[in-house]
């Protein structure tokens, strides 16, 4: 019975060794295969850009500045000793990724928050894509724009989703903003959009 | 007899071409000395690096990423700190490939280029002087008050740098609009290293406990321990009496934290096993960039600027300024710099109001911080990341690195005493820097007066709304 229990341990072993080796090639080749697309891809992303920005600004801008009122939220964070606003920190994760990906050669996309209302100018659509993306997503509500544009030689999949008030501090911080191009924004209006880039071929 | 000659003259030709090129390969790829490929002299920022042509050329066969990752290493930092406005993440995002058409912002060398003098100016910039309109040509749209400036004027000290705004963006200037030219309690911040040593992980802590040492307690060899004034010196200052023995500076330990053998004169090694991010910033500026170079240390006859003949051949490294061990900070911040330059600025010093305050703290008759030395704006104490998770005042031995743009030099160290718009106006005041602030500025920098108009404008158009 003992060396029967013993062989049936070898037994185990070596077929649980192929099976890990068999699992582990299996998980590569599926790794490696191409299954998402463009578009896929962006929706993903912009889940989760989303939900961390939304965590961000209910969690912490609106809880501590708003309901709380123990720290102040500013777009000159250091100098005032503030919370980094929500589309600060959002900006700031972009360029975050952006200096990452630099040095992972597979890794190609990039995001930006835009608007047609935008505080800083350098945030307003350029591209014919954004332009129409913008417009889109603020005229139909719940619906994502999506299209493919041409860049400095390179093809993008562009998606562009709407950026809208969730919170309270939303509304009166692009209100009350000096260089605000709109001061009628109200909870729950389209204010911009998330604007993902993906280089595709073709 | 014609063919014959003509041979003879196409093998001297190949001859001469193959040693001509076997030279220059040597020189290249062995000799230590380049200077015979230099194109043109270097920028008054990188001239001391002559004679190290690899120091940015760390490739011969290396191209412009090769340059770019060696203007990264030196100054890389320096972009990131004071938050770069114009980062090159914002370059590579898609949205801007047609700017980059126009400019490549995200190469260094589109705006310093290297070794033209001739079109070099103030700052090292090479680029147009009205570089800023090919983004910014609406400015006037957002910005009523910058309708019909010329785009040659951006960059004018006081109103906008293209890397650190820190001092000057429109906030800030709205904020410190009304700011007196003097503050009611002038002071600089307070050095602090004694008092942090206990947050800071690499303090060799193990091997020298901060505890007071005694004349017994010391552990130099004994053919170099016998020197009355050096033993009252080492027990007079701080490093006695933070447990800073002979050892620590004379004898660094290795990597596996064991003595080194005993060296009688040590360089700046001798001091950066507890003062490395001092060295580190030292060696990023003027006054150390050749050691980070790996070459000898900077001397005044080196120098571009107006210097002391008697100093001339005087080596720059940490003990050049603080002494062997006595290291007088007070000597530092002052005698130490004026024994070397002797420019017009550095001349007038000793008569100028800053001077005076000077005076007053080092003869005690005045608090600590309120005196005005060469460090105090050249060397000033800077709140400086250690890590990413702790910051801490240090005296920023990188004295380059709020030389110019001068308006660098506003937080870091105007501002301490002064208001904003006094400070912009006395920096765009060449004559007033000349003789060392000895005065009222003549010059008027205007980007007070238009954030002043767009900030009323604001509460105007606010108040406007709301009725």
């Amino acid at each position: 019975m003992k060396q029967h229990s013993r062989k049936n341990m070898i037994a185990l072993t070596l077929l649980g060794a192929v099976a890990t080796a068999t699992g582990v090639s299996v998980a590569e080749d599926v790794a490696d295969k191409p299954m998402i697309s463009p578009k896929t891809m962006a929706d993903a992303l912009h889940l989760v850009m989303d939900s961390d920005r939304t965590v961000y600004t209910q969690k912490i801008v609106n809880r501590l500045a708003k309901k709380e009122k123990v720290i102040t939220a500013s777009e000159h964070f250091e100098d005032e000793k503030a919370l980094v606003l929500p589309a600060q920190m959002f900006r700031f994760g972009s360029e975050l990724v952006a200096k990452r990906a630099e040095k992972l050669p597979d890794v190609k996309f990039s995001y930006s928050l835009q608007s047609m209302w935008p505080v800083n100018k350098q945030n307003a659509p350029k591209t014919e894509a954004e332009k129409a993306g913008l417009k889109f997503v603020a005229d139909n509500k719940g619906q994502n724009y999506y299209t493919v544009e041409e860049l400095g030689g390179t093809k993008y999949f562009t998606a562009v989703y709407a950026d809208t008030a969730v919170a309270p501090v939303c509304v009166s911080c692009h209100n009350d903003h000096k260089d605000t191009p709109r001061r009628d924004f109200k909870l729950g209006d389209v204010m911009g959009g998330v604007v993902i880039r993906i280089p595709v071929e073709g | 007899m014609a063919k014959k000659s003509t041979m003879k003259l196409w093998l001297l030709w190949i001859v001469a071409s193959l040693g001509a090129a076997g030279a220059f390969g040597y020189v290249m790829f062995e000799a230590g000395d380049k200077t015979v490929f230099m194109p043109g002299p270097l920028s008054n920022g990188h001239h001391q690096l002559a004679d190290a042509c690899d120091s940015c050329h760390t490739d011969p066969l290396g191209g412009g990423e090769v340059l770019q990752q060696a203007c990264i290493d030196c100054h890389g930092e320096e972009r990131v700190k004071p938050h770069d406005s114009h980062p090159r993440t914002k370059f590579k995002d898609p949205r801007n490939a047609d700017r980059l058409e126009k400019i490549n912002a995200l190469q260094c060398v589109s705006c310093h280029v290297e070794h033209r003098p001739e079109i070099t100016r103030k700052n090292g910039v090479t680029q147009p002087v009205d570089v800023c309109y090919h983004c910014h040509v609406d400015v006037g749209e957002n910005r009523p008050s910058h309708v019909g400036m010329a785009f040659d004027t951006c960059a004018n000290s006081g109103c906008h740098n293209f890397h650190n705004n820190r001092a000057l963006y429109t906030d800030f200037l709205v904020k410190h609009m009304d700011d007196a030219d003097l503050s009611d309690k002038p002071k600089v911040p307070l050095r602090e290293f004694g008092s942090v040593i206990d947050e800071i992980m690499e303090y060799p802590r193990d091997h020298y406990p901060v505890e007071p040492l005694t004349l017994a307690d010391k552990d130099a060899p004994p053919e170099f321990a016998a020197d009355e004034e050096i033993d009252r010196d080492w027990l007079e200052t701080a490093h006695a009496k933070a447990g800073v023995n002979c050892s620590a500076c004379h004898q660094p330990r290795d990597a596996q934290g064991e003595l080194t053998a005993w060296v009688d004169k040590p360089g700046v090694e001798g001091c950066n096993s507890c003062h490395n991010h001092e060295v580190a910033r030292f060696k990023l500026g003027k006054h150390g960039m050749r050691l980070a170079a790996d070459l000898s240390p900077m001397r005044p006859d080196m120098a571009r600027l107006p210097m002391n003949d008697k100093a001339a051949h005087a080596e720059l490294t940490c003990n050049s300024c603080h002494g062997g061990h006595r290291f007088d900070a007070a000597y530092a911040a002052v005698d130490a710099c004026l024994a070397c330059h002797n420019d017009e600025h550095s001349v007038a010093y000793e008569a100028s109001p800053h001077a005076e305050l000077w005076q007053a703290e080092v003869g005690g008759k005045a608090d600590a911080g309120t005196g005005v030395s060469c460090a105090t704006c050249h060397m000033p104490r800077i709140d400086f990341d250690v890590n990413d998770w702790m910051s801490r005042k240090l005296v920023d031995h990188n004295q380059s690195a709020t030389l110019s743009p001068n308006s660098k030099m506003i937080r870091p160290a105007c501002l301490h005493c002064h208001g904003l718009g006094f400070s912009i106006d006395a920096l765009a005041d060449q004559s007033l820097i000349d003789n060392n602030f000895t005065g009222r500025p003549s010059r008027h920098v205007e980007s007070l007066d238009l954030a002043r108009a767009d900030q009323e404008r604001y509460l105007r158009e606010k108040a406007e709304a709301a009725q």
